[in-house]
């Protein structure tokens, strides 16, 4: 735990006014000499092929520059690989139509508008296919995920203990298909200078753009800039590298001109990532005091045709609850869809909901207070590994919320708390996610007015992670927070890894914390090998940087500025690297060639490291009408050391505002012949709205964890969502008596 | 982006001009609210804009007296609904634009435009699904058996089950409101607001009777003992700025516990704003409970047709009608003056 004064207080976000004045430069706001507009021609088809184009109507729009087809630019980039999962789909490298609003064709032109018209005048010949949609669709292929990035666990005989409990739960469950819908569009812009190349694009993880889009155009790494200093919403989707890239870069290369891509948000529910629908099997039993005896999951993922992606949730759902017999299984099952990625808590938030489901199921069947049934099988050991929890505080995290939440008022019948018109239900769940840490590497310069410089190829994906860092700068260096500036997102700077899997806050820190003690280090060795001045001879480990001053022990103290006059002539520069526990020696050189790298909270030797919450909803279901809403949220949080509880808060507050639209809103929906998306725009791809979001109110439970790493940092930005969905299903449950089994949950389920 | 000619009329003679002028696929441009969206995402392509917006100066008035409520094409949505004599005489009226678009929205759109808004289904709004006979006569219709959870069950026909997704117009169809009407040869019309409206029968794509180059001027709602007892409920997936899965515009006139008349409208199901007179003739000088709610709102959806997703919505619609009618029972109201 770290003893600093800054760590831990509420500070504002130092890029807060720049955001709210217009200043801050997304990527597509960068300024490049005189550029041509793109504008992406995606097929109508989800599967097939092309026959071929006519261009014709579409060159004679006035200020068209060139058109990209796989005709004439097929050869000239690979495939994208995605960050997990293996292959994935064609965009121009060939006639191939692997799905619904795949990139077939880019126009350039002299403006955006000029580009779009021209685009819309190119008429494609389409040999079109039957195209499979999603589960249960003709010609979708099954198969079982083989064990390897993720695994299975088999431990007793999980079937011979189900078998004979006493008391048992089998149930299947089901999730949606969701698209991130970041505010920020996928916007690339790409600028060549003597055979070098800029990208501006939103991005959580430049290193790995830079790295991915120099196999695909056969260019050497150091050739490639890659600058993302604002990144307007993520969510996952901005993690891996798309085909978008490589082809822009190759357009602006042709015209030897800036080109600019900004494409349209229905284009961004096919050119990019999403949360893929899934379905679950789950078995409990348990002994009639509640005691669980055996724990089955089994689930299933649609992917695209050639990916291997899948999320593997039951990694968490499988060490949730002490349990002697545990069997987890996973299916794949490929249609002809874009390949999914990361969102939002990728495997916890689909993979929890039917496990808390399940427990509830399973509380209402013993007729036990489901907060109660969790602390029956509560456990500090991983109960599939075998291995300690490094930290585990769940049952504070309930404790607290349900003090705070009124949970001891909840009459245990479903459909009895009503008020008028209204019948109220009360839920609760278990949250968890693993605390995950990268690899990264700071360099932090001091300068003779006592500022501080630090540079990082961090992410700030909306998270707070300029103020992170600048905090982190500002307390190891004893320097006020307005005494840092902090430069991110660009990769001439030293590497950080992918901002995702709630890991960037921990592994940012380490690195900047490692390089401020550098800092600090030089300055107190020359100032006790100095000959004069108070800290002279001294033990330099004894001195200290607080308040603009390096201090001794016994209260000798130096102006910052006066002590950095005797380690350097001018300012001192210390450049660090950070190697977490967990991972390999490379791992660090792996991200400098844009590879992830990334000790998981589920994969190390010593210990398994979860942040874990408890949510409690209170929903209201119109008796006759049936339409669902959510007055009240409470969640209960323990993630370690918090860092700056002000964005904390909005990160646990934006994840269960996002669990509300999860599971009554969300639903990208496919028609079921074609395997189109029908619904790409979010008019109609609803979320909450501000009169959806009543009280939400978070609980941040104090937690010190000095194994998980030096900083007791864990994570935060994904624990919010993960156990919204049951927690809104089970009080749906409470409210109604109607167990909705299936995502979203909506009137017609309850009619 | 498709060029086209944009004029401004100075007033209602000009409008008619300018648009006769441009021919067949001129279009008026009021706030823009639907318009505008539908030319860019591809759907609407007219070759010229009439502006009329400022035809405000003599056709954006709110008057109520004792032939009923006056309303001027060029009314914004906002102003209508926060409107002290609509909001104490014509509650349904009030409410049902409150509830409808966003507070942006409701600013700019106008009634005039309002009513006259597209339908929502996702079919007819992209023009990459080839077929769509709402907005490519006789190509065929992909709702039928697509993803088609908000479409319509009352009034559909075997070539579209598109719904009207607006709110306001439901409203003037249970009032028995009128229109007036402003035809390029200069004369004006008044017809039913129920009549504006066609069936989608064999030609969906013929969404309205207007005559070519016709101008909505105003709607007048007539007044009536019922007025005052009027509300409007909309069940929606999600708490605001969402069209209804299922709407219900009431109002009743009721003497010694025993309706005398009934005004019903439904929302959010239907091809076109939708009165049902046969909800209406159920609940002529009965008394209201839940039986008679209950069959009236069995008369209003006795002729539902369903298609697959959409099965939900006969009872939905159902349960939102008798909810409304009995919340319109309980209602306390000042007597119509």
């Amino acid at each position: 735990m770290p003893d600093g004064k800054l760590f831990g207080q509420p500070a504002i976000r130092i890029d807060g006014r720049a955001k709210v004045t217009g200043r801050a430069r997304y990527p597509s706001d960068e300024v490049v000499a005189n550029p041509a507009w793109a504008f992406l021609v995606t097929s109508a088809i989800a599967r097939g092929r092309i026959r071929g184009f006519d261009l014709q109507e579409a060159r004679a729009v006035p200020g068209l520059l060139d058109i990209l087809t796989h005709d004439n630019v097929g050869g000239e980039a690979e495939k994208p690989q995605p960050m997990s999962g293996g292959s994935t789909t064609p965009t121009l490298e060939s006639d191939q139509i692997c799905h619904d609003g795949q990139i077939i064709g880019i126009v350039v032109a002299e403006s955006f508008e000029a580009a779009r018209e021209a685009a819309h005048k190119v008429r494609v010949d389409y040999e079109v296919q039957q195209a499979s949609a999603s589960f249960d669709s003709p010609g979708a292929e099954e198969e079982v995920r083989e064990a390897g990035e993720h695994k299975d666990y088999q431990v007793g005989d999980a079937e011979a203990a189900f078998a004979a409990a006493e008391v048992t739960i089998d149930a299947r469950y089901g999730t949606p298909t969701q698209h991130h819908n970041a505010i920020e569009l996928f916007t690339t812009t790409c600028e060549w200078r003597d055979g070098k190349l800029t990208v501006y694009e939103p991005s959580q993880f430049v290193y790995g753009l830079r790295g991915s889009l120099a196999k695909q155009l056969r260019m050497e790494p150091g050739d490639i800039h890659v600058v993302s200093r604002f990144v307007g919403g993520a969510f996952g989707s901005k993690g891996g590298i798309t085909a978008r890239t490589a082809w822009i870069a190759i357009a602006a290369r042709r015209l030897n001109r800036p080109v600019k891509l900004v494409p349209t948000r229905d284009q961004g529910f096919t050119i990019a990532t999403y949360r893929a629908e899934t379905r679950h099997h789950i078995q409990l039993g348990a002994t009639p005091d509640g005691k669980l005896t055996s724990f089955r999951h089994e689930g299933w993922e649609v992917t695209s045709r050639p990916s291997q992606y899948n999320v593997s949730g039951t990694e968490t759902t499988a060490r949730i609850y002490a349990c002697p017999n545990i069997l987890t299984k996973v299916n794949l099952v490929h249609a002809d869809r874009n390949t999914p990625g990361f969102m939002r808590a990728p495997p916890d938030t689909p993979y929890m909901f039917p496990l808390e489901s399940a427990m509830d199921e399973l509380a209402a069947a013993l007729n036990m207070d489901p907060i109660e049934l969790r602390r029956i099988n509560d456990t500090q050991t991983d109960p599939a590994t075998g291995k300690p929890y490094s930290s585990r505080c769940l049952m504070r995290c309930y404790d607290e919320g349900a003090a705070r939440f009124g949970w001891q008022r909840r009459d245990a019948r479903p459909g009895t708390m009503r008020d008028g018109e209204w019948l109220v239900g009360w839920g609760c769940a278990t949250a968890a996610y693993p605390a995950n840490i990268g690899p990264a590497a700071a360099r932090v310069t001091l300068s003779p007015e006592g500022r501080a410089r630090v540079q990082i190829a961090a992410h700030d994906i909306g998270t707070g992670a300029y103020t992170v860092v600048a905090i982190t700068a500002a307390d190891r260096l004893g320097l006020e927070l307005g005494q840092v500036v902090v430069e991110m997102g660009d990769t001439d700077l030293p590497a950080a890894g992918l901002a995702a899997g709630s890991s960037h806050t921990a592994g940012i820190s380490h690195a900047v914390a490692k390089a401020c003690e550098g800092i600090r280090a030089r300055l107190a060795e020359a100032a006790v090998l100095s000959n004069d001045g108070p800290m002279a001879g001294l033990d330099p480990a004894s001195l200290v940087l607080s308040a603009g001053m390096l201090r001794g022990p016994a209260g000798q103290s130096e102006e910052i500025q006066k002590a950095l006059g005797r380690a350097a002539s001018g300012v001192l520069e210390v450049y660090a690297e950070n190697l977490p526990k967990g991972v390999p020696p490379d791992a660090m050189g792996k991200i400098y060639q844009g590879q992830m790298a990334m000790s998981r909270g589920h994969g190390r030797e010593d210990a398994i490291t979860y942040a874990f919450g408890a949510q409690f909803v209170e929903v209201r279901v119109h008796a006759r009408t049936r339409e669902v809403r959510v007055p009240r949220a409470v969640g209960a949080f323990a993630s370690g050391t918090i860092v700056n509880p002000l964005t904390a808060h909005s990160q646990y507050m934006g994840g269960m505002i996002w669990g509300i639209g999860a599971a009554l809103h969300e639903a990208t929906e496919i028609d079921p012949r074609e395997a189109r998306y029908v619904n790409d725009n979010i008019a109609e791809y609803l979320i909450p709205v501000n009169s959806d979001v009543r009280s939400i109110e978070v609980i941040m439970v104090p937690e010190e964890d000095s194994q998980v790493n030096p900083l007791g940092i864990k994570g935060i930005g994904e624990v919010g969502i993960v156990g919204m969905n049951a927690a809104i299903a089970n009080a749906v449950w409470h409210a109604t008596g109607r167990r909705v089994r299936e995502l979203p949950i909506r009137m017609e389920h309850l009619l | 982006m498709r060029p086209f000619a944009y004029e401004q009329a100075g007033d209602s003679s000009a409008a008619l001009r300018m648009t006769a002028n441009r021919g067949a696929s001129a279009q008026y441009l009021a706030g823009g609210t639907n318009l505008l969206d539908l030319m860019k995402i591809g759907v609407a392509k007219p070759v010229a804009l009439v502006d009329i917006g400022p035809l405000r100066a003599d056709h954006a008035s709110i008057s109520v007296d004792a032939d009923g409520l006056h309303l001027g094409a060029l009314v914004r949505m906002a102003e209508a609904a926060e409107h002290p004599d609509v909001l104490r005489d014509y509650p349904v009226i009030a409410q049902s634009l409150q509830l409808a678009a966003s507070q942006q929205l409701r600013n700019m759109a106008t009634l005039g435009g309002n009513v006259l808004q597209r339908t929502r289904c996702n079919y007819f709004r992209d023009p990459s699904w080839h077929a769509c006979n709402k907005r490519d006569p006789g190509t065929g219709c992909a709702a039928m058996d697509g993803v088609n959870r908000r479409l319509a069950v009352l009034g559909t026909s075997a070539h579209c089950i598109a719904h009207y997704p607006g709110d306001f117009a439901n409203a003037l169809a249970a009032l028995g409101a009128e229109v007036t009407l402003l035809s390029p040869e200069g004369t004006t019309r008044r017809i039913l607001f129920e009549e504006l409206h066609r069936l989608p029968g064999d030609t969906p794509h013929q969404e309205t009777n207007l005559h070519p180059g016709e101008l909505i001027l105003g709607f007048h709602v007539p007044a009536g003992p019922w007025t005052r007892r009027s509300l409007y409920l909309k069940i929606r997936d999600r708490e605001s700025y969402d069209f209804a899965q299922a709407s219900a515009a009431v109002a009743l006139a009721v003497v010694d516990g025993t309706i005398q008349q009934a005004r019903i409208g439904l929302g959010g199901v239907a091809t076109k704003p939708w009165r049902s007179h046969a909800a209406e003739a159920v609940l002529q000088g009965q008394r209201l409970d839940e039986a008679l709610a209950h069959a009236a709102a069995e008369a209003a959806f006795r002729d539902a047709v369903t298609h697959g997703e959409n099965a939900f919505k006969p009872e939905l619609g159902r349960r939102t009608l008798m909810r409304a009618l009995l919340q319109a029972a309980t209602m306390e109201i000042q007597p119509n003056a």
